[in-house]
């Protein structure tokens, strides 16, 4: 029967989006082990193993659960945070250009931490040392982050509403917000004395070796329900893709969906930027490779991209760790360099027209 | 099935509708006539519900829509907008899926996929469900509109310009499938500016000049003098084998 033949058809098709998916969650797994056992102390898998068993050796156990481990689970939620992000802003603004980062999102959290360490006083410089920066108080950062991003993100919104929503607008507002918060960033830059300088110029480059414990729980509690949102409404998403009045026709509600998904999307942006500074690139071209392979329903959109930024936040901090060892660069000067040609690839093959059929 | 009751609309002051009154009838299929800017847009748009009319009322089997939710709405109404193209590519199968979104919380379940097929089938899309549809025809993803409406299960289908880009070909068959989704008892109404392709398939009239209804009806209300007013074009009307035809001749 033809009816049964399509369906099967279908099925198929979604299957194949679903080991894409698998195959991407071992692979994070793999590129998770290989992460941990990368670094200047060498530390073999054997070793690996008897320190989740418990019985490492001491240093063994000190070096990969304080250090690559939060490190390894940094690089992870924060891919996942800006890629999630990224996709969720294109989807609303149906503009192929959305990310935190385009749309001046990062810039205002940036701006936000800087703020709280420097007015604030949340935060305070050890003398010298690449691991100088002290984050007095995290609340308080990320909490002045995600403030200041939601003004970049409601600065959008207000003109979207004024002037409509088109793609032009969006980024151009998005690219002003972008300018003013760095403009902002820099005038801080004029008050603060040195040690809050180094601070500054600390979250305009995203480094992942500030992932404690501490961060990581309060990453982890900001992220699993803003991913729990953005999964269930992922139907809700293809709705607004097929357009504002098709969407409405079917009942949803496109200015709340909107609104809401901005605001999550910053919070999880923010998320990152307050604890690791700016991370570019990531939230905009991961979205990119995953529409490429897999298509753009948001239903395996969005966790596809949430495996795959996480995979390409883990490569890009092995390189960062690898290129130039012993120094570590931060992950953020990374994700620019990969990132950037990467976009320029897609976009030369055609943003949007994805091969997938 | 669906009354206007004197309903105005006025995007920021600018009047655009003036007290409009027709009642759309179970199964009858209409065209919405008029000039460019006459309205035609914004009375679908109105009778989705995707804008609420400043005076007046729209009342869905004689309960005022504003009482309706929207999704509620969805099960009974589809429309057709007439800009449709995606950003992002999206499969004929998905695109077609999305009609279920009014039946569904989350996630499309077996059953919806099983509806989406059949709708494919009987549309004749079974081939190419799993094409991009920014890839079709104009004429195909048209048919794919329409699918995606039916897979609503609605008992109103509205359209705006249905017919617009498609050659000499479409046309006839979009306007058939429409006749005869008419002919099961679905009521149709669309926006259409071919006055002989609506002359041939639709059952009943409404004409617009700029905001005000000026006639309403079945075949014989359309006339020379009528549209030669409405259009501003001197036209000549031909009847022959109970079909109508009108030939414009030039401005007048
Ligand atoms: N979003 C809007 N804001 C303000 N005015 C609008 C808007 N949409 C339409 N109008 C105005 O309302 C009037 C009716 O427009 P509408 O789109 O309903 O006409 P139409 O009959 O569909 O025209 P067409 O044949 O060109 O599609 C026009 O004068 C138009 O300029
Ligand atoms: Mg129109």
């Amino acid at each position: 029967m033809k009816e049964r033949k399509v369906l099967d058809q279908y099925s198929q098709f979604t299957r194949r989006k679903n080991t894409f998916l698998v195959i991407f969650l071992v692979l994070i797994i793999i590129i998770a082990f290989v992460s941990m056992l990368l670094g200047p102390s060498n530390i073999g898998f054997k070793d690996m193993m008897n320190v989740f068993a418990g019985k490492g050796e001491g240093a063994d156990t000190q070096i990969l659960l304080r250090l690559r481990l939060p490190r390894i689970l940094a690089a992870i939620m924060s891919g996942l945070a800006l890629s999630v992000s990224g996709a969720v802003m294109q989807s609303i603004l149906r503009n192929p250009l959305g990310s935190p980062f385009t749309l001046g999102i990062s810039n205002a959290a940036a701006f936000g931490a800087a703020f709280a360490v420097i007015i604030l006083g949340a935060g305070s410089m050890q003398s010298g040392g690449s691991d100088s920066v002290l984050i007095n108080n995290p609340y308080l950062i990320t909490l002045s982050a995600f403030i200041w991003s939601l003004v970049a993100c409601f600065l959008i919104l207000l003109v979207a509403r004024m002037r409509g929503a088109t793609p032009e607008n969006m980024i151009l507002t998005g690219i002003i917000a972008s300018s003013l918060f760095m403009a902002l960033t820099t005038g801080l830059q004029y008050v603060a004395d040195d040690i809050e300088l180094a601070a500054i110029v600390f979250w305009t480059f995203g480094d992942l070796s500030k992932g404690g414990w501490r961060e990581l729980v309060i990453q982890a509690v900001i992220l699993t329900p803003v991913l729990v949102y953005f999964f269930r409404n992922s139907w809700n998403y293809n709705a607004l893709d097929s357009g504002d009045e098709t969407a409405q026709s079917m009942g949803v509600n496109i200015y709340r969906l909107r609104m809401r998904g901005m605001v999550i999307a910053s919070l999880a942006t923010a998320s990152v930027v307050s604890f690791y500074g700016i991370i570019a690139f990531v939230g905009l071209v991961v979205p990119h490779i995953v529409r490429r392979l897999i298509g753009s329903d948001e239903r395996y959109l969005l966790p596809g991209a949430a495996l795959t930024g996480a995979a390409f936040m883990l490569v890009c901090d092995i390189l960062a760790r690898t290129v130039i060892s012993p120094l570590v660069l931060p992950v953020g000067i990374l994700t620019s360099i990969v990132g950037a040609p990467l976009f320029i690839f897609l976009l030369v093959k055609g943003i949007g027209s994805s091969q997938w059929k | 099935m669906i009354s206007l009751k004197n309903i105005s609309f006025s995007y920021n002051g600018n009047m655009v509708l003036k007290d409009i009154s027709h009642d759309f009838l179970r199964g009858s299929f209409t065209a919405v006539m008029g000039p460019n800017g006459s309205g035609k847009t914004t009375l679908i748009r109105l009778m989705n519900g995707i804008l609420r009319p400043l005076h007046g009322a729209i009342m869905l089997r004689d309960i005022p829509m504003g009482k309706i939710r929207q999704d509620v709405l969805a099960q009974e109404m589809a429309y057709v907008p007439q800009v449709q193209m995606n950003v992002f590519p999206a499969t004929v199968f998905d695109t077609v899926l999305l009609g279920r979104k009014p039946y569904i919380r989350w996630n499309p379940g077996k059953r919806d996929k099983e509806f989406t097929s059949s709708v494919l089938v009987k549309l004749g899309l079974d081939d190419i469900a799993l094409k991009d549809i920014n890839r079709l025809s104009s004429g195909q993803r048209q048919r794919v509109f329409i699918a995606r409406a039916l897979a609503q299960e609605p008992d109103i289908i509205l359209l705006d310009e249905p017919t617009a880009n498609l050659d000499l070909q479409h046309q006839h068959e979009v306007m058939a499938l429409l006749q005869l989704l008419s002919n099961t008892g679905i009521t149709i109404v669309i926006a259409i500016h071919d006055l002989n392709l609506a002359l041939k398939y639709c059952s009943e009239f409404m004409l617009l000049d700029e905001g005000r209804q000026v006639a309403q009806g079945s075949h014989d209300i359309i006339s020379k003098e009528l549209i030669e007013d409405i259009y501003k074009v001197k036209v000549r009307i031909i009847k022959e084998e109970g079909q109508t035809f009108i030939i414009p001749l030039k401005p007048l």
